[in-house]
């Protein structure tokens, strides 16, 4: 329990997402103007990190990694041994693109208010590198089922927490005098850029 | 070469950039901009990636189904991108664990995907591919601008080639550690993007 609670805490600050990785910067930027709005699209990172790192554990696991299917194709010599790692970006990202759709569907007919709210940002969602990235990091950090789950709720969860924080202090920037130049964009940037180096200092904590 | 094709070749590297004005592709801007080599191998990989996905995708842009050609679009993609890490993985296998998972996420790079959707899908084949290429320039121009500030003042080299001498090799120059730090990224794109909009005042944004 001590294990999967340290991963979640570590997930959140120490390697957040948006702010240490600087993945699904593009909605990230794009989206933060309102904090309502990068509400909306938290919650749906969350959702579907959930629930898209423990499905593509399990395939990769199963198909792709490395020797997977010499059980069940009866190949015991090493020489022969299947690798379909090489597939793995390719049936990830339709993995993603297949639950973003699902998740869709079921929200549209079960959840019609929830749909409304989102509606605009589901689509979006499989594009964004968040999701993707941390997809790829589950692999590279080659953790079990149980710990993906808490991985991708994780990551999820440290994403929603940047993007509504850059939304509160976009929020108020609309009184702030800025230079012409650096309306928009520019001071958008250079405040990402102050946000991560306050999430730095999670960096000292050892879990 | 006429002046229309050079208009969608150049145009994206200043008039219309697509990290400083389309919010596209930011995250691996700042994650591999520490030096200069993982800069132009990541342009590199986007240039022929944004390229080859325009071409194929306008050449079968009719007969495309729009209710599915997102799904068509990333299975493009996605196999140009395995294509480049196969090959890196192959000819240069340091620069590839440097570079990581941020090969992989070329896929969910929203220049790819943005070129696709907005360029790719009602264009002529040719033209795309410049478009492609123009578009990959771009986002190069700015990641190598990134990347020489970061490791000219961060390790004082270019390339890997001493420029300024290091206080630790009985030089004078003091390396600045703040921008070794991948977050440093943000402030310099933050300023690149003030340059361009007092260069080109009609870029800046209203509020």
């Amino acid at each position: 329990m001590e294990h999967y609670l340290s991963i979640f805490i570590k997930t959140i600050f120490i390697e957040n997402m948006a702010l240490s990785f600087f993945l699904g910067m593009c909605t990230f930027l794009a989206v933060s103007k309102k904090v309502s709005t990068a509400i909306g699209l938290g919650v749906a990172v969350v959702v579907v990190l959930g629930l898209a790192v423990p499905a593509n554990q399990v395939i990769y696991q199963a198909i792709l990694a490395p020797g997977a299917l010499d059980g069940i194709m009866g190949i015991t010599d090493p020489a022969n041994s299947i690798d379909l790692s090489f597939l793995s970006f390719i049936t990830f990202i339709g993995v993603i693109a297949a639950l973003v759709q699902i998740l869709e569907m079921i929200l549209d007919k079960y959840f019609p208010a929830l749909y409304q709210a989102l509606g605009i940002f589901l689509p979006l969602i499989t594009v964004n590198c968040a999701i993707f990235g941390a997809v790829s990091f589950m692999v590279a950090k080659n953790l079990t089922l149980g710990e993906s789950v808490v991985y991708g709720i994780g990551s999820g969860v440290g994403w929603m927490l940047a993007i509504v924080l850059m939304a509160g202090l976009r929020e108020k920037m609309k009184y702030s005098d800025v230079p012409a130049g650096l309306k928009g964009l520019g001071i958008t940037f250079i405040t990402a850029g102050l946000m991560a180096f306050g999430f730095l200092s999670f960096g000292g904590i050892s879990l | 070469m006429s002046s229309d094709n050079k208009k969608v070749l150049f145009g994206p590297v200043v008039d219309n950039n697509p990290i400083a004005l389309q919010v596209l592709g930011v995250c691996s801007a700042l994650a591999v901009t520490s030096s200069m080599a993982n800069a132009l191998v990541m342009t590199i990989a986007v240039i022929l990636v944004t390229a080859f996905s325009n071409l194929f995708i306008s050449a079968i842009r009719n007969q495309i189904p729009s209710s599915v050609r997102i799904i068509v679009q990333m299975a493009i993609i996605a196999s140009l991108v395995i294509v480049v890490d196969q090959v890196l993985k192959a000819f240069s296998y340091q620069l590839s664990k440097e570079l990581s998972v941020f090969i992989g996420l070329i896929i969910t790079n929203c220049i790819v995907m943005g070129r696709a959707e907005a360029f790719a899908m009602k264009e002529k084949p040719g033209i795309s591919f410049l478009d492609g290429i123009g578009n990959g320039l771009g986002y190069g121009a700015v990641l190598m601008v990134v990347a020489f500030f970061r490791e000219l003042f961060g390790f004082g080299t270019v390339f890997g080639i001493e420029v300024f001498k290091l206080v630790q090799n009985d030089g004078w120059y003091q390396g600045n550690g703040l921008l070794v730090l991948p977050f440093s990224s943000f402030f310099v794109i933050g300023l690149i993007i003030w340059a361009i909009r007092q260069w080109k005042p009609e870029q800046v944004e209203e509020d």
